[in-house]
C-alpha cells in the first residue's frame, strides 16, 4: 500500500515553536541588540564602533582569566570524575540486594539541588561549626575557602566530584552490566590478566556511555554557577570567578548591558559549538551500534 | 518592540539567517538529498553544512576582531572562503 504524504502533523510542532520563541529567540534576539549599543538609563544609544564591546572584551584581561579558571575547572573535575567514577562502577556488586542499595545510595547527590549542595559544603566547610573545616583545623591543616586561593579551588572541586561523579558511575555501571558473561568466559580461557580484561572488554564496550558522561559533564561544568556562587560568591578575589559568574557580575551587578551582551554571545558561541560536537558525535555513535 | 532596541545592522542580520533559513528549506523541498560523509567523516546534510558555515563564520568573524581589529567587513571573505569549503569537502 502507498502511503499517502500528509504534512498536516507539522501543526502539533506550532505550540513549541511558540513557546521557544517567546522563552529563546526573542530574548536572543534582544540581546543581539543589546550588543552593538550603549544601555544608559533605559535608552539606547548607537556605538561609533559597533564592535566596541567585543573588541573591549577580547582584550580585556578579565574575560579571557575567566575563561581560563572554566576550562581549568572543567579539565580538572573530568581528570578526578572519569576515572573515579569507572573504578566506582567496577567495584559495586553486580547482582543482588545490594547492586539495588549502592544504585540508590549513587543515586542520592544526583537529586539534590544545586543551591542545596552549595549550602550544604559551605556549611561543612566551616572552621567553627562545619565537620570538615573543623575537623582541617583541629589537625592544623590551614583551611578555610572564604581568604585562601587553595580552599575554594579545593572545596569547589571536590563538592562538584561529591555531586557528580555518580552520574559518570551509574552510566559505566550501565555499561558494564550490558556486557554478556561469554565476553569473560572467553578472557579465563586465555588467562587474561584482570588489566587485560578492563582494557579489552570493560573499555571499549563502555566507550559509547563513557563518551556520553564526559560530554555531559564537561557541558554541565563549564555552564557552574549556582554551586561556587553559594560557597564562594566567587571569591577569594577572583579566584573561583568562573564564566557564568563573571557574566551576571556583570549584567547585574554593574548593570553594563552591552558588554554582558557582547559576553553572552560570546559564551553562547562557545556553549552552541560544544553542543554541535555533542549533538554529532552521539548521532553519529547510535548510527555505528545500529550497524 | 521599542524593548527590543532593534537597530538597522541586527535586523540585516537577521534577516539574512532567516532568508538564508528558507531558501535551504525550499531547496531541500525542491531537492531531497541523501546525506553524504566528507572529509570529518561525520554524515552531513545540506542544513548540517549551512549551520557548520554560520557557526564558523561568527568565529572567524571574533578572530579576525581579536587579531587584526580592522577592516571587519573583509572577515566575510574569509567567511565566504570558508563555506565553499564546508559545502565542498565536508
Amino acid at each position: 500500500m502507498e502511503k499517502t504524504l500528509n504534512q498536516k502533523a507539522w501543526l502539533l510542532v506550532l505550540p513549541v515553536l511558540v513557546l521557544v520563541s517567546f522563552s529563546a529567540v526573542i530574548p536572543l534576539m534582544t540581546v543581539v541588540n543589546y550588543a552593538i549599543q550603549d544601555a544608559f538609563a533605559g535608552e539606547f544609544y548607537p556605538l561609533e564602533n559597533k564592535f566596541e564591546w567585543f573588541s573591549m572584551l577580547l582584550e580585556s584581561e578579565r574575560m579571557w582569566s575567566a575563561l581560563g579558571r572554566q576550562a581549568a575547572f572543567s579539565a580538572i573535575i573530568l581528570a578526578i570524575e572519569v576515572p573515579l567514577g569507572i573504578i566506582v562502577a567496577l567495584n559495586m556488586p553486580k547482582r543482588g540486594a545490594w547492586a539495588s542499595f549502592c544504585l540508590v545510595v549513587m543515586s542520592l547527590p544526583l537529586l539534590i539541588p544545586w543551591n542545596v549542595v552549595g549550602t550544604i559544603w559551605q556549611i561543612f566547610g566551616r572552621v567553627d561549626i562545619g565537620l570538615l573545616g573543623y575537623v582541617l583545623d583541629s589537625l592544623n591543616i590551614p583551611y578555610n575557602y572564604t581568604q585562601d586561593f587553595l580552599s575554594a579551588w579545593g572545596t569547589v572541586i571536590v563538592m562538584d566530584v561529591w555531586h557528580w561523579t555518580s552520574l559518570v558511575a551509574l552510566l559505566a555501571y550501565a555499561g558494564l552490566q550490558s556486557i554478556p558473561d561469554a565476553y569473560y568466559q572467553a578472557a579465563k580461557i586465555d588467562q587474561a590478566s584482570r588489566w587485560k580484561v578492563f582494557r579489552y572488554i570493560e573499555l571499549p564496550k563502555m566507550s559509547g556511555v563513557l563518551t556520553i558522561a564526559i560530554l555531559l559533564r564537561f557541558m554541565d561544568s563549564f555552564k557552574i554557577y549556582t554551586e561556587p556562587f553559594v560557597l564562594t560568591g566567587g571569591g577569594p578575589g577572583n579566584a573561583t570567578t568562573f564564566l557564568s559568574i563573571d557574566l551576571v557580575k556583570m549584567a547585574l551587578g554593574q548593570f553594563d548591558l552591552g558588554p554582558a551582551a557582547a559576553f553572552s554571545i560570546m559564551y553562547f558561541l562557545v556553549i552552541l559549538l560544544i553542543s554541535w560536537v555533542f549533538y554529532t558525535v552521539m548521532t553519529n555513535l547510535d548510527k555505528k551500534d545500529g550497524v | 518592540m521599542s524593548w527590543m532596541a532593534w537597530t538597522l545592522p541586527t535586523a540585516i542580520f537577521f534577516a539574512v539567517i532567516a532568508a538564508l533559513l528558507v531558501i535551504f528549506t525550499i531547496i531541500t523541498l525542491r531537492h531531497p538529498e541523501t546525506p553524504r560523509v566528507g572529509i570529518l567523516r561525520i554524515e552531513t546534510t545540506r542544513g548540517d553544512r549551512l549551520f557548520m558555515t554560520l557557526l564558523g563564520s561568527a568565529f572567524i568573524n571574533l578572530a579576525w576582531l581579536g587579531l587584526i581589529g580592522a577592516h571587519q567587513p573583509y572577515a566575510l571573505i574569509v567567511c565566504l572562503i570558508y563555506a565553499a569549503a564546508v559545502f565542498r569537502w565536508v
